[in-house]
């Protein structure tokens, strides 16, 4: 009966601390989360470096306003287009919700490509993340999937054609270019099916590899840490670099200024 | 290799890829001017792509045995076998039966795996290749299809798939030749990448006629067809006149039953030589749209997914 009372605040402390450390005890995962957030990067990284990041937050607003739609939306040939017409005009916040959905998948692509510019200028696809940047050309594809397969979805006369001629330009690719258009339509023509396939890729499909390639990518930025921008001083020895010792973080950084033949 | 190296996987500076851009664009200049510059940029690009690729790998595993620092060498010692063939450090003793447990457990995680997997893709590729052949179309009495004019036929080749299925043809009576009625059905389907192409021409619409799942619209006089999506140009038969098309339009086969026209299977066109009844088609297998039939570029697509 010696236990001393504790303080109000000490009791608020306790009552929030008590289930993060109930579930950090048996998974861990706030360790886990804590290495994902707090891990060294080098000084001088900048706002360039949050394109990623961007593009990221961007597929995330595609998955979930993605899945909203969905529940309304109905992939046949008789009723998409007006299913698509009831969400916009009759259905509280529709409006806003494909609004979000159809200029989000611009904003998408536009910095997917915008973080692929900064990886290239800075110089970031070179040795060790040659991998990263062969899945960030993955991610790229599977992209422009996407957008591809979701075009369809509205079935008016602007996406019909504009898939009935996609579909012919994969067509003439050399020697499997035919299989490959009569794949993505089902058959021969457009049919009864090309909708529902189209919309399969495009909802689960493709999201599911994006998903798993971002999983890699973002694995590989982790491990690898990121790089300096290629004007920095730090990375030419010049800077400060703490204790004298490179961290796992800062690995990145004695590339460059010292390139040359070996 | 110098002491402290960093990062001894980064290829040295080389001139060749410089080389190997400009064979490049001469082959893609060629493309365009001669086939003898495409041929003179492909040779000069694989020349440089092999001094390249020799450039690069000059001094790496590929080619000469990685001299070992100390340091490295017990790293890399247990990974490969020593000299003598024996691991440096050897793996805990197994019995044959874990080995046993081990290959059954994969082999039959794989049985299953390919159980699931095969059926599963096969339902996903197969259906878009079999069962493709449409059956022949009934468009209407010969009466309604007078001589010397385009009738702008549409049908629905499935009705159980409903206004997805419509097809549209041109369809010209060319009078008798010989004894047999001749017919001209030109397929509305561009053949630079598939939108429907128009009759330049005015239409008789008033006259349109509604049977079953048929709609018949007569034109008055048109000079060809064109197309709204890239500007591809056809005349009357078919031939490509100008715009970005690959040959003719496609036409489709016909067959007479009790005094009605019977759509039949479609089929590609290269080019057509002569009018009407005493055109000469040359006729090809369907072909996607966009895909040379004959020449030189048709060996790109030698074979055609059946249609
Ligand atoms: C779905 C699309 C993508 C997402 C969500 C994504 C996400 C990210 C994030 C969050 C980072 C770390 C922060 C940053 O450097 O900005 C990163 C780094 C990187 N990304 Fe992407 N990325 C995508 C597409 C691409 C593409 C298209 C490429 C190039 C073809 C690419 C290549 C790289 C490389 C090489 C790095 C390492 C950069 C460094 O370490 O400095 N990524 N990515
Ligand atoms: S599809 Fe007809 S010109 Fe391009």
């Amino acid at each position: 009966m010696a236990a001393t009372k504790l303080t109000r605040s000490q009791q608020i402390q306790q009552t929030i601390l008590y289930p993060i450390d109930w579930l950090e005890e048996r998974s861990g995962i706030v360790g886990g989360i804590k290495y994902f957030l707090f891990r060294k990067v080098p000084g001088d990284t900048n706002w360039f470096q949050t394109l990623g990041a961007a593009t990221l937050t961007a597929f995330i607003v595609q998955a979930l306003t993605g899945t909203i739609l969905a529940m309304y939306y109905k992939p046949d040939p008789n009723g998409a287009y007006s299913s698509i017409q009831h969400i916009t005009n009759d259905l509280f916040a529709g409006w806003l919700v494909r609004g979000m959905h159809r200029w989000g998948a611009s904003v998408f692509i536009i910095l997917m490509f915008m973080h692929m510019g900064r990886v290239f200028l800075f110089g970031a696809y070179k040795y060790p993340r040659e991998l990263n940047w062969i899945i960030g050309v993955l991610l790229l594809t599977m992209g422009l999937g996407e957008g591809f397969t979701g075009y369809l979805l509205p079935w008016d006369q602007t996406s019909y054609w504009a898939t009935v001629v996609g579909i012919n330009i994969n067509g003439t690719a050399p020697f499997l270019g035919p299989f490959l258009a009569q794949f993505l339509q089902g058959g021969t023509y457009i049919n009864a099916d090309t909708l529902s396939r189209f919309y399969a890729i495009h909802m689960l499909l493709i999201p599911g590899a994006i998903f798993a390639l971002i999983g890699l990518h973002l694995y590989l930025v982790v491990r690898l840490g990121v790089t300096s921008p290629p004007w920095s001083k730090e990375a030419a020895g010049k800077g400060p670099i703490t204790n004298g010792k490179v961290t796992t973080g800062r690995r990145g950084l004695s590339r460059f200024g010292t390139r040359g033949r070996r | 290799m110098q002491p402290h190296d960093q990062h001894p996987h980064v290829p040295g500076p080389s001139l060749w890829p410089v080389g190997f851009a400009v064979g490049v664009v001469v082959l893609l200049i060629g493309l365009i001017v001669s086939w003898y510059v495409a041929g003179l940029g492909a040779v000069i690009a694989l020349a440089f792509a092999f001094l390249w690729v020799r450039d690069l790998t000059t001094g790496t595993a590929l080619v000469d045995a990685p001299d070992v620092e100390a340091e490295h060498a017990a790293a890399a010692a247990s990974l490969l076998p020593a000299d003598g063939g024996e691991p440096a450090t050897p793996p805990a003793e197994r019995y044959p039966r874990s080995k046993f447990l081990e290959a059954s457990t994969l082999g039959l995680g794989a049985v299953i795996g390919g159980l699931v997997t095969v059926p599963a893709l096969g339902f996903m590729v197969a259906p878009a290749f079999l069962k493709q052949g449409q059956k022949d179309h009934d468009i209407g009495p010969l009466t309604d299809y007078p001589e010397g004019t385009f009738v702008i036929a549409t049908w629905m080749s499935d009705k159980s798939q409903g206004e997805v299925s419509r097809r549209t043809a041109f369809v010209r009576y060319n009078g008798l030749l010989g004894s047999q009625p001749s017919y001209t059905i030109i397929s509305n389907h561009c053949a630079h990448l598939g939108c429907p192409v128009q009759p330049n021409g005015p239409l008789d619409d008033k006259n349109t006629k509604q049977l079953a799942d048929v709609t018949l619209i007569p034109t008055v006089s048109i000079a060809g067809f064109g197309c709204p999506c890239h500007g591809g140009q056809y005349d009357t038969e078919g031939n490509r006149t100008a715009g970005p098309p690959v040959r003719a339009l496609d036409r489709y086969s016909f067959s007479i039953r009790n005094g009605r026209l019977f759509i039949g299977k479609p089929f590609s066109v290269s080019h057509v030589e002569g009018t009407g009844s005493a055109a000469k088609i040359h006729k090809w297998t369907l072909a996607f749209p966009g895909e040379h039939v004959n020449g030189l570029e048709s060996w790109l697509y030698p074979i055609q997914p059946p249609h």
